[in-house]
């Protein structure tokens, strides 16, 4: 009796320190919420997409340091949609309804947003898309963290025809063949028709993505530009523009005769070119990694140490581009509207985004637009330094509102500035 | 001042070589010089008001003003703080201007040095606008410059490029230089400032001396003056004027299209080289074994790739020998290649031989492994090749035609290496092992050639050479793992139109295809000229299915 | 035309394809383990076009040797002709609310292009899912097939039609959307694509397809027509000799896989819910030759078999390893063209009748 109650009461001592020993672990598996991160890992748009899959886990972790949201840590789910369209849609719809996550940040090219559109609104799901883009577009389910074209395309060709930028009259519009520079530059158009310029001095050229040999359009730009002070507005993306300029500064074409405007080159794509020939040339975005402004430098810093602890390819020198400011926008804005909304649920969230404010590292206070789904975001015009970074020549006074249907094309007349939700059709 | 201490000076220097005797006029005129000289002392110190406007001005007009203002002041100082600025050597530290020389600081007003460089000192920023203006405002002060090898420089920038701001050095320039050809292109920056202003006589002279000139600017400046208003009606009223612009007009423009028409002949030239190094390797392996490789894109980006790790060594280990890392790079993507396509021959190739197909679908997983290894080790994203100084810029060969020396050692180096190849194949022991086994493998091997050791290496050395090929279209586009995806189409186009056994076929179809394929997308878009490329070799093949140089007596194999 | 055992088989895949997929799908409540999401009912369906897409290469690979590395372009085609007409069925309900498709809008197009006449009627696209393909093999063919391009030379033109094609497509102004190419479908014949029915519908039509697929597959390789092929398969001079003329015979064979092609893209269209250029690249003409290869070339069903098994490993390794996806699918070209020249049927068969005691020999146990 008495052995039985000293072992019954031993098992229990055990049991209970056991049991205490595993209650933390326990309680600390807690809760979490998945989110997935859709961007492409491999093929012609790794150069500029998988760095912000890496910027959306750094961010990922920073919120889970301070408490997750809402008390429920993050668990990214990471998948390479490998810069193929259809497969985009594929991963989209496996990431809502296999892996059910609470919100997608991903995408890049517009092509991959436009894949992958339909199956948001189909599934009501949520996706924020960090990177410029042409406009002409308002749904119901996404959040548009990057630049619509009045925040970056007009603001820069005004720029390149004022007398500081170089008073261009003749326009080359070089882009890569799909929807966002093709309908960047039909708004482009239409704009240079408003302020006087014929279609004459307006030249459209696209190349596919991946191409790599542009001699003959750089000549061909050599050419354009003995009608007149010529300007070339880039619309070319991916790994695309590293080719492109080498061939402009192998030619010789300087800044101060022909300036290139770039909606697509930032530091990332720069860091694999010899900078010096293009000194001067010049790109349009809302953020710039050398604005001087605490809120950059404390981000800078923390990116630093991130790439360092996670042994990234680039630890040794990490770069900071408009992509992922809007990525870090999107991903805490985010956060903030679960937590004022106080639940997970797409509908609850994408009413408490509205309104939402963050201070970003551009040096301003940003705020989503409480209907249109876009930021209100300022525009900085850099020029490029020898060492690869951008110094700003010209800026707003502060951050303007998105206009995602261009006031300039005829057929957006009338279109509403707020998001309506799709519902099932018959 | 200083151009007329100049000038006095000369003259003295050009009377005392006339041998005159040492005269009372010579002796006055040597006071009069050493006066000006003592008077005319250039100012060691510019003025502090131009110089703060200049860097720390607020619009882009103040700046223009301060450099305007810096020419005509004729300065011995200006020119240097003017070509610092230009490099972005100047710094501003509060309300101090810096020219910065690696530690040490130079102020330019007052001469003092300072070291070590002031921690808050920051970059002064010029715009495109002000960057056009100083550019001409150097040039324009190099004008005058005593050597003859800056002022040519700076005739031919002015000559490309004239602004009006420039015209009274220009005029200054122009009347003192004697050298025929510098005189030359100051008289058309001068002819091309004097267009629209005096009278007649002189616009009709400066429109004249215009048609010299060989300058899209030139183009630029003269095309107003044929040009229509909106209301119809001509933009220069003058007839005589107009028929003058438009007759230099043509000239220029027949200039230009002679630029146009090298520089086709070049790019073609250039993307044919391409084709013919990267096809080359291709034709040897399946000349010789009847071996379609689908790896051999892969085999082209393993060159890339060592390339890449030789620049990492050197960037590592020997920064100063920089400019050198091509030269090891290329034998070591020779290496690389060569020794992983001979490991692949007897691995899996040598399994398969007379199954043509089978090999195809072979190598094509070979190369997805491969790509996934080096995605791997290297990561997905691409990685940055950087050209060597000697390789980047371009010969300037006429006014509207660069053409960039990368290009060029290309071309030379594709030259090189299929000079090598025939040499190795026409003169060498194993060249003529190879000749032998393509010809008539059985009776080859009847004579005593050791037939499997022949395939080994001759599939080794086309994979080498692919390897070579990779080095060189690293310099120009991207490097990545995809890198053999875009080249492999090319290749097989280049190999099926030129025929297999002989090197000649695959150089005279590459550069065909290549000069084919530029002078098409002169018409149509790069696009189209590579579908209508491609469309003429399916029919093409159609017709004559052993290409342009098959070795006689070779009917179609399966 | 098949044994008792293969009818069998054939007759239980058909009551999963149309019974108990269905049911899953539709009648099982949403919660439960037995229910089939619509994830799981389209990718089935883009498996089994796949398949349809492999068999129709076995046809012509695998019976009559004539390897085609541009398949994925009569796949792309038929799939792009049936895209045409869902773009129509959108209506005024895209982004842009225009008559015409979306991409046309960017272009600053105003009307459509002669080309995209008639295509708002189902029966004149679904006429050109077969025509257009079957017209350019047709074409293609006569003139290749002429000049007797055989083998390697044969592999690397179909090649470079599907590259060409390819570069075609991915143009803006040839006006098949370009990159964007065709995407948010709403409706077929009135009748929106997005519902479980109707993906089950889709579903079922793909199977048929395969079925029928199968059957005419196995009806033509084993009437004389299908001997003839295997003997141009094995030596065509001599079969030449024997005064065949063998053009006509790898013509037809030719154009009706290509056909056959088609069909299966039109299915995949709708299920996949979008088609884009890189449909029709080389890698994926390729990779259709593997699944035929790993499966069992010159068996119909292992063809079919051979595109089950590689798409439902990819699906399975890019999700749980996609860094070693392309290893594994590396090493399988390599391994199976090196150890399994007959591929898993090929192989199973060697080992049944390994296993089948000899007759007359003496009994030897299982």
């Amino acid at each position: 009796m008495k052995r039985r109650t000293f072992v019954k009461g031993l098992t229990l001592g055990a049991a209970t320190a056991a049991g205490g020993l595993a209650a933390p672990a326990i309680l600390a598996k807690g809760k979490t919420v998945k989110v997935g991160v859709l961007h492409s890992l491999s093929g012609t748009m790794a150069i500029s997409e998988s760095v912000l899959k890496d910027m959306d886990l750094f961010t990922f972790d920073e919120i889970n340091k301070k408490g997750g949201v809402m008390g429920h840590k993050i668990e990214p789910v990471v998948v390479d949609p490998a810069s193929n369209w259809p497969l985009f849609a594929e991963k989209a719809r496996q990431l809502l309804t296999v892996d059910k996550v609470a919100a997608v940040f991903g995408c890049w090219t517009s092509v991959s947003r436009k894949s992958v559109l339909p199956v948001f609104e189909e599934l009501n799901g949520l996706l924020y898309y960090p990177v410029q883009y042409e406009g002409e577009e308002l749904s119901y389910n996404v959040f548009y963290t990057g630049a619509a074209p009045n925040q970056q395309a007009i603001p820069a060709v005004e720029y390149l025809m004022s007398e500081d930028g170089g008073g261009a009259k003749r326009f080359f519009l070089l882009g890569t063949d799909y929807v966002y520079p093709r309908t960047t530059n039909k708004i482009l158009r239409y704009f240079l028709h408003a302020k006087g310029v014929a279609d004459a001095d307006i030249a459209e050229v696209y190349t596919p993505f991946g191409f790599s040999d542009y001699q003959t359009i750089v000549a061909n730009i050599k050419k354009f530009a003995g009608g007149g002070k010529t300007a070339v507005v880039s619309t070319i993306n991916g790994d695309s523009n590293v080719p492109f300029y080498k061939e402009l500064g192998n030619q010789g074409i300087k800044a101060t005769d022909i300036p290139v405007v770039a909606f697509s080159v930032g530091e990332e794509e720069l860091s694999g070119i010899d900078t010096a020939p293009l000194v001067g040339q010049l790109a349009a975005w809302n953020y710039f990694m050398s604005l001087k402004n605490p809120v950059n430098d404390e981000w800078k810093k923390k990116w630093a140490a991130y790439t360092k602890r996670m042994k990234l390819p680039y630890a040794d020198k990490p770069l900071t581009n408009d992509p992922m400011e809007a990525s870090y926008i999107g991903i805490n804005m985010w956060k903030q509207a679960v937590e004022k909304a106080g639940s997970f649920q797409v509908d609850k969230v994408i009413t408490a985004m509205g309104g939402q404010k963050f201070h970003a590292p551009d040096g301003f206070l940003i705020e989503m637009d409480p209907h249109n789904h876009h930021l209100h975001k300022p525009v900085f015009i850099g020029q490029v330094r020898a060492d690869g970074q951008f110094d700003v020549v010209w800026k707003t006074k502060g951050p303007i509102k998105a206009q995602p249907w261009s006031p300039y094309l005829p057929e957006d007349k009338g279109k509403k500035d707020y998001a309506v939700k799709m519902t099932k059709k018959t | 001042m200083r151009a007329a201490a100049v000038a006095a000076v000369r003259r003295y220097r050009d009377a005392a070589m006339q041998k005159e005797s040492l005269t009372p006029i010579r002796l006055v005129l040597a006071l009069l010089v050493l006066g000006l000289l003592a008077f005319a002392r250039p100012a060691l110190a510019l003025d502090p008001a131009v110089v703060h406007k200049l860097a720390l001005g607020d619009t882009s007009d103040d700046k223009i003003a301060a450099i305007n203002a810096l020419v005509e002041s004729g300065d011995e100082q200006a020119e240097p703080l003017l070509r610092a600025l230009l490099a972005g050597n100047v710094q501003t530290s509060g309300d101090r201007v810096l020219i910065i020389n690696g530690s040490t600081a130079t102020d330019p007003v007052t001469g003092q040095k300072i070291s070590p460089v002031p921690s808050d000192a920051s970059d002064v920023v010029l715009n495109n606008y002000v960057r056009g203006v100083l550019d001409t405002a150097v040039s324009a002060l190099r004008l005058v410059s005593h050597d003859r090898a800056t002022r040519l420089k700076a005739a031919r920038e002015l000559a490309d490029d004239p602004r009006t701001a420039a015209l009274p050095v220009v005029d200054k320039a122009l009347a003192r230089e004697t050298d025929p050809e510098i005189k030359r292109l100051l008289e058309i920056v001068s002819a091309s400032v004097h267009l629209h202003v005096g009278s007649n006589a002189e616009r009709l002279a400066a429109i004249r001396t215009l048609a010299r000139s060989g300058s899209t600017k030139t183009e630029t400046l003269l095309l107003p003056l044929v040009a229509k208003k909106a209301d119809g009606s001509w933009a220069e009223p003058d007839p005589e004027i107009r028929a003058a612009a438009k007759a230099s007009l043509a000239s220029v423009d027949e200039r230009l299209a002679w630029g146009d028409r090298v520089g086709l002949l070049f790019a073609g030239l250039s993307l044919g080289s391409i084709l013919m190094i990267a096809a080359l390797g291709l034709a040897i392996t399946y000349g010789i074994m009847g071996v379609i490789n689908m790896a051999h894109g892969e085999l082209m980006m393993l060159g890339a790739y060592a390339t890449y790790v030789v620049q990492n060594l050197f960037k590592a280990y020997a920064p100063g020998a920089f400019g050198w890392y091509l030269a090891c790079a290329v034998p070591a993507s020779f290496v690389v290649a060569g020794i992983v396509g001979m490991i692949l021959e007897r691995t899996v190739i040598r399994w398969l031989y007379g199954r043509p197909l089978e090999t195809l679908l072979a190598t094509w997983g070979i190369s997805l492994i491969l790509m996934q290894v080096v995605r791997s080790i290297f990561g997905a994203p691409n990685v940055q090749v950087v050209n060597p100084s000697w390789m980047s810029g371009g010969l300037q060969v006429m006014s509207n035609l660069v053409l960039p020396w990368s290009r060029i050692y290309i071309i030379a180096f594709a030259a090189a290496v299929v000079l090598g190849m025939w040499l190795l194949l026409a003169r060498t022991r194993l060249g003529l092992f190879v000749r032998g086994v393509t010809q008539n493998r059985a009776m080859a091997s009847c004579v005593g050639v050791p037939t499997a050791r022949v395939d080994t290496l001759a599939f080794g050395l086309g994979c080498a050479i692919a390897g070579l090929a990779g080095c060189a279209v690293s310099q120009i586009g991207n490097v990545g793992p995809a890198l053999g995806q875009s080249y492999i189409v090319d290749s097989f186009m280049v190999v099926v139109l030129g025929g297999v056994g002989q090197l000649a076929g695959t150089v005279y179809a590459g550069i065909g295809l290549g000069l084919v394929n530029k002078l098409l997308e002169s018409w149509s878009g790069a696009v189209m000229a590579k579908i209508v490329v491609l469309v003429f070799i399916i029919v093409f093949i159609q017709k004559r299915p052993q290409g342009l140089f098959a070795l006689k007596g070779r009917a179609v194999e399966t | 035309m098949y044994g008792s055992r293969a009818w069998t088989a054939y007759g239980a895949f058909a009551v999963l394809l149309f019974v108990l997929v269905p049911l899953a799908a539709l009648v099982t409540p949403s919660g439960s383990a037995l229910h089939l999401s619509e994830y799981w009912v389209s990718l089935g369906g883009k498996i089994i076009c796949y398949a349809i897409l492999a068999v129709a290469l076995d046809m012509v690979w695998g019976y009559t040797g004539m390897l085609s590395l541009g398949h994925a372009l009569f796949f792309a085609l038929g799939g792009y002709a049936m895209g045409m007409y869902l773009m129509r069925e959108i209506g005024l309900d895209g982004v842009y609310h225009s008559f015409l498709p979306d991409f046309m809008v960017f272009l600053d197009w105003k009307a459509y292009p002669w080309y995209w006449s008639f295509t708002e009627h189902f029966w004149y696209c679904a006429a050109l899912v077969v025509l257009v393909p079957g017209l350019l093999a047709y074409v293609f063919g006569w003139f290749a097939f002429r000049s007797r391009i055989k083998g390697v030379y044969f592999a690397i033109i179909t090649q470079a039609l599907t590259y060409a094609a390819l570069l075609l497509f991915f143009r803006n102004d040839t006006g098949f959307g370009g990159n964007n190419g065709f995407t948010d479908f709403k409706r077929i014949l009135g009748i929106p694509i997005a519902t479980p029915q109707m993906r089950v519908v889709l579903f079922a039509l793909s199977g048929a397809a395969l079925l029928g697929t199968l059957l005419l597959g196995r009806w033509l390789v084993t009437s004389k027509f299908g001997r003839v092929l295997t003997a141009i398969r094995d030596a065509e001079q001599r079969v030449m000799f024997c005064g065949y003329n063998t053009e006509h015979y790898k013509l037809f064979v030719w154009t009706l896989s290509a056909v056959l092609c088609g069909i299966a893209g039109a299915l995949y269209v709708p299920q996949v819910g979008i088609i884009n250029p890189s449909e029709m690249s080389t890698a994926n003409s390729i990779e259709v030759a593997i699944w035929v290869a790993v499966g069992g070339r010159g068996t119909l069903i292992g063809a079919a078999l051979g595109a089950l098994l590689v798409n439902g490993a990819k699906s399975y390794f890019t999700q749980e390893f996609p860094d070693y996806w392309l290893y594994f699918l590396g090493l399988l070209f390599v391994l199976v063209t090196l150890f399994l020249p007959q591929g898993v049927v090929g192989a199973l068969r060697r080992l049944r009748r390994l296993r089948r005691p000899a007759p007359g020999g003496a009994g030897a146990g299982p």
